[in-house]
């Protein structure tokens, strides 16, 4: 398991009445804990429509499980961030093994490259890309080709209970 | 100037149906073919070994804790099932290929060498012994009839 989970948040203004039956809003959302889901969810929704923790409930959180964990899958993921600067929309592309692994995988290159944190990035939209021909990034591209394959050259196995000294050079052809 | 044999290394290569041994983690010491290449760090693996105690579960791998072998399973279709990949599997004798390496052999006999009860190391003691003179003898009867310099 990893940091983070994929959640299905479901909330909605509460019954007045004026309106009885007030409209539900679903979200996916990706967080450490349902703890922060929720909180994503009010901060989301607060944006959009003129709802708010204090008048509005949850409905219903369930976890969102990865349907095949053990198939390889390029993702494409739609990112809106505020840098120092100013706010940027971005895609980006990731070869990962689940939705929540191509997230994680995602705030770890966006604080790499841009540090950007959590609470500067918002996920828009998180695509598996199943057709390889609408791959737009080389990055990915580069793994997608056929036959695929590559040497590991000159690597120095790990030493368990390494000393400061060795009486030989490694090998590295292996 | 005289010509150069130039030679390309052979490099053993990270490719759909290359048998690596798992060098770190819960499955330490087991065998695994790559099933797919998820980028330039880590494969997914499965080891449908024939033995019970040698099964690795299909998972992701990264590169740096396997160690490639000479082994290739030849036309493995790219991200096969672990049924299909456990008949290739069996097909190509990856587990009697790997026994039969001099690398198994050794790890096989320092196990085995690690389990022995106190007796069972006495009598290692006492055969490697005799092993020895009868060496020695060798060498003093040659040392013997060589001419004296």
């Amino acid at each position: 398991m990893g940091r983070l989970t994929e959640y299905q948040v479901i909330g909605r203004h509460l019954p007045t009445e004026a309106n009885p039956t007030p409209k539900l809003y679903r979200m996916r959302i990706f967080a450490p804990n349902t703890v922060v889901a929720k909180s994503r969810f009010w901060y989301f929704l607060t944006q959009l429509r003129k709802v708010k923790k204090a008048n509005g409930e949850i409905v219903s959180l369930n976890v969102i499980p990865e349907k095949r964990h053990l198939k390889v899958k390029n993702f494409g993921i739609w990112i809106r961030y505020d840098s120092r600067s100013g706010t940027h929309n971005m895609y980006k592309e990731f070869r990962e093994m689940s939705r929540t692994e191509a997230v994680e995988a995602l705030y770890q290159d966006m604080a790499a490259r841009h540090r950007a944190r959590f609470g500067s990035i918002h996920i828009l939209k998180v695509v598996e890309v199943d057709n390889v021909d609408s791959i737009r990034r080389p990055y990915i591209k580069q793994l997608l080709q056929k036959d695929l394959k590559f040497p590991l050259p000159h690597r120095a196995a790990k030493t368990e209970g390494k000393k400061i000294f060795a009486y030989s050079r490694p090998a590295t052809f292996a | 100037m005289a010509d150069i044999d130039i030679k390309i290394a052979q490099w053993k290569l990270v490719e759909i149906g290359r048998v690596v041994l798992i060098r770190r983690g819960p499955y330490t010491g087991k065998l695994a073919t790559i099933v797919e290449i998820v980028d330039h760090r880590r494969v997914l693996v499965d080891g449908p070994s024939t033995e019970e105690n040698k099964i690795v579960p299909r998972h992701v791998l990264p590169l740096a804790h396997a160690t490639l072998t000479h082994f290739v399973i030849p036309q493995l279709p790219r991200a096969a099932g672990t049924g299909p990949v456990k008949k290739l599997w069996q097909k190509s004798e990856i587990d009697s290929k790997w026994a039969q390496s001099s690398f198994a052999q050794k790890t096989e006999r320092a196990e085995r060498r690690k389990n022995l009860n106190d007796f069972e190391r006495f009598k290692v003691l006492r055969l490697r012994k005799q092993a020895r003179f009868e060496v020695q003898k060798a060498h003093a009867k040659l040392r013997a009839a060589a001419p004296k310099s």
